[in-house]
């Protein structure tokens, strides 16, 4: 590989832009060399047809501390999202990924979605109603953006939305590829999985029909069936640690980015008032609009990392065995070979088939949830706000820096 | 315009079922895609196209 190296994370002009490297890195050098703040290097993709290639092939994984890739964060300050630490119990790859990915999975369909839409709404609802009586100016990700999607997966998961300033702490940690030191992370780390683990065994004496309580009651009567040798065939169930592994793997996808898509899809649709009111007028727009903001977003994070473990020929360059991949989704999403016009917002593109939830076997689970989420903000903030305008200029708005997912740390809103 | 679905490649991720509710639904057991119409009308096949470019595991074929 030729070429200069790129620095990760990459500079912006201002934070809703892309960074300016992105487009000349498709152009010149979509397979490039990147330092990862680690100090590590990695391969660095950029353009559609390349990411969506590696991340849909089946032989290259999700990094765990087992292999030898390239690691994201510098010693000692990475969450375990970041390193891909063993401490998360959940089988990563193979066909046992997939049984796990088919347990949790049938919870997350578009009709179960579907049907705690009306609950959404009132949440929502609820939450711009306590926003409108306090007043313009508004912090939206404070008083929408984040409590909303926190109370849906606490919901689901039946655990008590209260004690989200802590989850939202033990969440941010778990991201961390600068932000936190490794004793603070294995301090939150610590405090996280002893507070699933409690809750799963609260749950085991007195289920209540929420996600986790069903994956704990399938668990034992598969457990049951397995050892009677009524059921030989059965597939086993959820061990205790893969259920406290899954209930925080959901927590923490379900929370920060999800959070952060709801300040970011207003902020980037208010930047240009004429989106906004394109979408007041024609509120039909709003599920394609949803799915522009997602191809659209520039501040997704890292990327994906991909572990090669054999050669592979990328735009006629070999990458050998042994390279990490960083598959950046947000500059594969601006590639103009894939989208016509990628540049510009066009609020009923269609199709979209951009790469912000992964593909392949490991495409987001909580897609439909999160789609769902954004669609009933969007919905229910130009009804209830067709004169929402953002209160400071774009530049001043504020990138969350230090984590693996990006997001504006405050969008300050008036009406 | 003839459809089918590849079950071992989807994921479950339901983005099919948003662009085309009438054409594709997801098993309850475990979220995995089915047809509801093999053979959907003129007037759907856009929003069929669309699920098959959306698709994250290119599982859905369409054939002329
Ligand atoms: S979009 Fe593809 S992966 Fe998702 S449910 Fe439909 S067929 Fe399966």
């Amino acid at each position: 590989m030729t070429g200069p190296v790129v620095r990760l994370p990459l500079p912006t002009e201002d934070p809703l832009a892309p960074p300016a490297a992105w487009e000349t890195l498709r152009r010149q050098c979509p397979v490039a060399r990147a330092a990862l703040p680690s100090g590590d290097s990695a391969v660095y993709l950029t353009r559609y047809d390349h990411v969506r290639q590696l991340l849909a092939d089946p032989r290259f994984v999700r990094p765990t501390e087992r292999d030898d890739a390239a690691r994201i964060a510098p010693e000692g300050a990475g969450g375990a999202a970041a390193t891909g630490s063993g401490t998360v119990a959940l089988p990563d790859r193979g066909e046992p990924h997939q049984r796990w990915r088919r347990q949790v999975g049938r919870y997350f369909t578009v009709k179960r979605m579907t049907a705690l839409r009306p609950g959404m709404v009132r949440l929502t609802e609820d939450l711009v109603d306590a926003m409108v009586t306090a007043g313009a100016p508004a912090d939206l990700r404070a008083a929408l953006g984040f409590p909303l999607p926190v109370y849906v997966i606490c919901d689901l998961l039946g655990i008590p939305a209260d004690d989200r300033d802590r989850f939202s702490h033990w969440s941010d940690a778990f991201l961390s590829v600068t932000r936190y030191t490794g004793e603070e992370i294995r301090t939150a780390h610590g405090e996280l999985v002893a507070y699933m683990s409690a809750h799963i065994d609260a749950k085991r004496a007195r289920p209540a029909g929420d996600l986790l309580s069903t994956l704990i009651e399938e668990s034992e009567a598969d457990e049951e069936a397995g050892e009677d040798g009524e059921e030989p065939g059965r597939e086993p169930g959820l061990s205790h640690d893969e259920l406290v592994a899954t209930g925080m793997g959901l927590l923490i996808a379900g929370h920060e980015t999800t959070a952060n898509m709801i300040g970011k899809m207003v902020a980037m649709l208010l930047d240009d008032r004429g989106r906004w009111e394109r979408l007041v007028k024609d509120p039909s727009l709003v599920r394609t609009a949803v799915e522009e903001s997602l191809r659209f977003d520039a501040n997704l994070g890292f990327g994906l990392r991909r572990y090669l473990g054999e050669d592979v020929e990328i735009d006629g360059r070999l990458v050998p065995a042994g390279s990490t991949v960083v598959c950046s989704m947000p500059a594969a999403n601006r590639d103009e070979r894939a989208f016509a016009g990628a540049d510009d917002t066009d609020l009923g593109r269609s199709p979209n088939p951009h790469l912000t939830f992964g593909v392949g076997p490991h495409s987001c689970l909580g897609q439909a949830l999160a789609r769902t989420e954004l669609q009933v903000v969007l919905e229910t903030l130009l009804g209830r706000l067709p004169t929402l305008r953002l209160a400071v200029p774009v530049e001043e708005l504020r990138k969350t820096e230090g984590l693996l997912v990006g997001g504006l740390s405050e969008v300050p809103v008036a009406w | 315009m003839k459809l089918s679905v590849d079950e071992e490649r989807c994921c479950g991720a339901g983005a099919c079922v948003l662009a085309a509710p009438e054409v594709f639904d997801q098993r309850d057991e475990d979220g995995v895609v089915t047809l509801l119409d093999s053979d959907p009308a003129e007037h759907r096949q856009n929003a069929v196209r669309e699920a098959a470019a959306v698709c994250p595991t290119a599982a859905i074929r369409v054939t002329a």
